[in-house]
């Protein structure tokens, strides 16, 4: 008989050792899952895994993954300083539209006028308009004890019906001729979100997203927040003799991820995204819940799973367009991912031990 | 009888029906949780099922092998949840999210070629005569069998829960599973069973929107449903009638927030869509503050994963 035994204390080794495994595995099943399809899975997960970084459109495809991750990394940063508290707010996908919402709103609000403190502004709204629809699970749960995961995943459905609103009415472009979909912010320079380095796919999200990754790291690991954060979320019960207040803590970890999040979306709309429609988002808000995962919780191991999700993601594309593999696969793939993940976690916690017999060694 | 357009019997029919998915689906994971375990995969689940029951049914002509097929694909799923959680002590909730992210994928992967077809009909089970009498008609006779299965599945899983040997082991598992290891009860494959009932009502469930409901098929044609069941159970506190009466109450709301954008209330769509949700947050904020405090009626071990050491 095989048994798990407790370790003493979490293995390091396999702390940084499962996301490895864990891709590797997904690898192998996924390319079974490939095959079944009837495609080539070497070539599916060359394509996927290998082309975008060396393949001979990489130097286009390169910065499609910077493009990608970092709306994923800056979610999945704030969703892990809750994840770690022991708060779970799922709802990003919300906090994503409503802060694009928002700032994209000030930016329309004064098209066509020129000023170079425009931007600054809307990305001060785009965070505050994460912030505000994240504040809302935030003080129900303070306030009423109510479920912060149900919540911020109903405010959701609530932002996507917003966001159709918005492209159809309150932020439609008058001189679309009557198509939905606000202005284009690529022709309005001083509220567009442009490439920094041509080539590079680097916008200000990316910029932020690291910029975040660093500051995040600092809070968790030198600043006295960032050890209320982890102490409640390892022992609830000491951080309340510590004089951690719950509360606070969920209005600070909700706060963070969802002003995050606004940001996120609001790089989204003002650069790649180009304008509010209505099908803008692409549930960077979920896959974030991945990426924090696979990254550890940790700020930088999300920097790097936010790349090789981005890679997931650009590979896709590329397997979708030249080998025909439909795009809910890499929705799967991701899917199997996080699945792995948390099997192979086990070891980080437990270590397998053949017992000898009913009556063992005990 | 008409008011502002709505016919209020038509609309008490159409609720029960509208109410099934969430009804069988809330049952399920009522029980999951009674047992300990906090599956919030239920919308992936419903979605699987969702498409397990369409593609059963329209490949064989029944509806009803339609149902089982929904329910078997739904319990299949949750079976990935059960592994995980109780054989690798994965995090429940990070888990039941990766199973909604799993279902949805899988099932916008499979469900590619049965767009636009239209599944077997499953007609009202008693005979027409009765379902034409008026008012009692509609309500009491007009429906299918699922409407009438999901009622019959609320007064069962109410008195397994409450009146037998099973349902005290459940509880006792979902309440202490330390005391209920110490009476020699196997803790994690107690809950794996209760795991995959649940999943077989989200995925029969799942399969009433598709064969019944919409029915075809869509891509995430669930649309929240899932989550709304779990919030339904959380304001049932954990009580079979209770989930009932949830139930009814939001089918009630979306049919009603349907039937108003027909008639033209003057209200605008997007706010009459939001509805349900809005509602669902503000029943569970009245539920969960005050004297009404939902905790009082959570398992005590809800969420925590079981490893015996001994």
């Amino acid at each position: 008989m095989i048994r798990l035994e407790k370790r003493a204390s979490p293995s390091r080794f396999w702390l940084y050792a499962t996301p490895v495994v864990a891709v590797l595995l997904t690898m192998v099943v996924g390319g079974v899952l490939f095959a079944l399809m009837g495609k080539n899975p070497v070539e599916v997960i060359r394509t996927i895994f290998w082309d975008p970084l060396f393949g001979e459109f990489a130097f286009y495809l390169r910065g499609q993954l910077l493009v990608k991750a970092g709306p994923l990394i800056l979610i999945a940063i704030g969703l892990a300083l809750g994840f770690r508290a022991g708060i779970w707010n799922i709802g990003a996908e919300g906090q994503y539209i409503m802060g694009a919402i928002c700032g994209a709103a000030v930016g329309l609000a004064v098209f066509p006028t020129e000023n170079r403190m425009i931007y600054p502004v809307m990305v001060i709204a785009g965070a505050f308009g994460g912030w505000a629809w994240a504040m809302i699970p935030a003080l129900l749960k303070t306030r009423f004890n109510t479920n912060e995961i149900l919540v911020s995943l109903m405010l959701v459905y609530v932002a996507e019906t917003i966001l159709a609103k918005a492209a159809t009415g309150f932020l439609k472009n008058p001189e679309g001729m009557g198509f939905p979909g606000s202005r284009n912010f690529s022709s309005y320079p001083a509220a567009a979100n442009p490439e920094l380095i041509a080539g590079s796919g680097l916008h200000w999200g990316g910029v932020a997203a690291l910029v975040t990754a660093g500051l995040a790291w600092v809070l968790l690991t030198r600043h006295i927040a960032g050890y209320q954060i982890r102490l409640a979320g390892q022992a609830p019960r000491a951080a309340r003799f510590h004089g951690v207040s719950p509360g606070r803590l969920v209005v600070l970890c909700m706060g963070l991820s969802g002003a995050l999040a606004g940001l996120a979306g609001l790089f989204e709309v003002t650069g790649p995204a180009g304008q509010i429609s209505i099908d803008f988002n692409t549930g960077y808000g979920f896959t974030a819940i991945i990426v924090a995962f696979l990254g550890r919780l940790n700020p930088l191991g999300i920097v790097l799973a936010g790349f090789l999700m981005a890679l997931t993601y650009v590979g896709g594309e590329m397997a979708a367009t030249n080998l025909g593999l439909p795009d809910a696969a890499i929705q799967v793939f991701q899917g199997m991912l996080l699945f792995f993940l948390l099997a192979v976690d086990v070891l980080t916690n437990y270590r397998f031990r053949r017992s000898a017999g009913a009556l063992g060694a005990k | 009888m008409d008011w502002g357009g709505i016919d209020p019997v038509i609309l008490v029919a159409t609720l029960m029906a509208s109410a099934v998915p969430i009804l069988l689906a809330a049952l399920g994971e009522t029980v999951v949780e009674r047992a300990g375990v906090l599956n919030l995969g239920v919308e992936g689940l419903m979605v699987i099922g969702a498409l397990g029951g369409f593609v059963t049914a329209v490949h064989t002509g029944s509806p009803v092998l339609g149902f089982v097929g929904g329910a078997v694909s739904g319990a299949l799923l949750s079976l990935i949840f059960a592994a995980l959680t109780q054989v690798f002590l994965a995090n429940q909730v990070a888990t039941g999210l990766a199973l909604t992210l799993f279902g949805l994928g899988v099932s916008s992967l499979g469900g590619q070629g049965y767009n636009g077809i239209k599944p077997p009909a499953t007609g009202p089970l008693l005979p027409e005569a009765l379902g034409d009498l008026p008012v009692v008609g509609p309500i009491l006779f007009g429906h299918d069998w699922v409407v009438y299965f999901s009622i019959l599945a609320t007064a069962v899983t109410w008195w397994v829960l409450k009146a037998t040997r099973a349902g005290l082991i459940i509880r006792a598992v979902g309440e202490s599973h330390e005391a209920a290891h110490a009476l020699g009860y196997k803790v994690n494959r107690i809950r794996l069973l209760c795991i995959a009932f649940g999943g077989a009502m989200a995925g029969m469930g799942g399969a009433y929107i598709s064969l019944a409901r919409v029915p075809q098929w869509v891509d995430g044609i669930t649309a929240g449903a899932g989550w709304i069941a779990l919030a339904i159970v959380v304001f049932a506190s954990w009580r079979p009638w209770r989930v009932l009466l949830g139930a009814y109450l939001f089918g009630g709301i979306s049919v009603l927030q349907l039937n108003l954008q027909v008639a033209g209330s003057g209200i605008p769509v997007e706010y009459l869509s939001m509805a349900p949700y809005l509602i669902t947050i503000l029943v569970l904020v009245l539920m969960s503050s005050g004297r009404g405090r939902a905790a009082v009626g959570a398992p005590a071990a809800l969420g925590q994963n079981f490893h015996a050491s001994r």
